[in-house]
């Protein structure tokens, strides 16, 4: 499988054999039971839906507790389709552990990032905003727009002030520091998008090989 | 659920990477015997100084010696639990009456030690 579903756990640091501090978010991944396996004559591609975190059945419409039952898994929280390596041969039912990420290097995360709300542009776009001393009147605005006359208009897509975060982001090519397969856990170098808590799709990297 | 995750990780650190000297107090004098690399040989370095500051928690809890080196401060943070410091050993303590003895950076000469025990 290319990738699990998970949640990210938090920040801390580990060393490596060098003795140096490695910064490393802590996610955990699986286990992810399959539970619809998509095939190209059938669905026109190949991938499996995979769940993540158990579910109360009763929190379930029966639409959405029919599949779970079909497949013989548990009801869960969260569905996301993978598509499968070549390798593969997974049906329904079966369940997907850390161990999907034996001997790889690098990995791909993508979230929902943390929402900031109304943001202005020196934290939405990093404008540098205007002098805050020598009787500076401009400290966090955007400053001009645009000319005057000519064009004689805002462009569109003009950075201003707006809702900021709380969109889907892939961080691409984090290094995995450490695989810890007994407990469903992977330790990803550096930071990884969205709250502690929040929930995850960590896949094989896709432009970065694991050797 | 999600504290107990990284605390499980920080055990298995904790495990791997002891805390050295963890009984470490403000003001101790210290001696802190770390390994460096140079190409493929290792040798010891002693760092010897005042302990001035405790910063961070658990794992990542860090302690700072100062020294006057050729009459120019030194400071340098250690990790508690880092795997390149050998030994810690404690030669003495100061009567301190702060958690952060930065004043010290401001003072020279014979005001900038520490009155030892």
């Amino acid at each position: 499988m290319q990738g699990l579903i998970g949640k990210k756990i938090g920040m801390t640091q580990i060393w490596d054999d060098n003795g140096v501090a490695v910064p490393v978010t802590v996610v955990e991944v699986g286990p992810c039971p399959v539970v619809q396996v998509k095939t190209l004559e059938k669905d026109g591609y190949a991938a499996a839906q995979l769940g993540f975190e158990p579910q109360k059945a009763q929190r379930l419409s029966k639409a959405e507790r029919v599949r779970f039952e079909k497949a013989g898994v548990e009801t869960q929280k969260v569905l996301s389709e993978f598509a499968p390596d070549a390798a593969d041969e997974v049906k329904a039912g079966d369940v997907l552990t850390a161990s999907v990420f034996e001997g790889v290097a690098y990995v791909d995360v993508q979230a929902t990032t943390k929402g900031r709300g109304f943001a202005g542009v020196v934290r939405r776009f990093r404008f540098a905003g205007g002098p805050h001393g020598h009787g500076g009147h401009s400290k966090r605005r955007p400053g001009g727009i645009a000319a005057r006359d000519l064009p004689g208009w805002v462009e569109k897509g003009k950075k201003m002030p707006g809702h900021m975060g709380c969109v889907v982001r892939t961080t691409q090519n984090i290094r995995v520091a450490k695989l810890v397969a007994e407990e469903n856990l992977i330790l990803l170098h550096g930071a990884v998008p969205g709250p502690n808590g929040g929930i995850v799709r960590v896949t094989k990297a896709l432009k970065k090989a694991s050797k | 659920m999600i504290a107990k995750a990284l605390e499980k990780v920080n055990a298995m650190t904790a495990e791997k990477n002891p805390k050295k000297c963890p009984e470490l107090a403000i003001g101790d004098i210290v001696r802190v015997s770390v390994k460096i690399k140079e190409g493929d040989k290792e040798r010891i370095q002693v760092f010897a100084g005042d302990v001035i500051a405790r910063d961070g928690k658990g794992i990542t809890e860090t302690f700072t010696v100062r020294r006057i080196s050729f009459g120019v401060g030194v400071e340098k943070v250690f990790p508690f639990a880092s795997p390149s410091i050998q030994s810690i050993e404690v030669t003495g303590h100061a009567k301190v009456r702060r958690a952060k003895l930065y004043y010290l950076r401001s003072r020279t000469g014979k005001a900038a030690r520490l009155r030892a025990l």
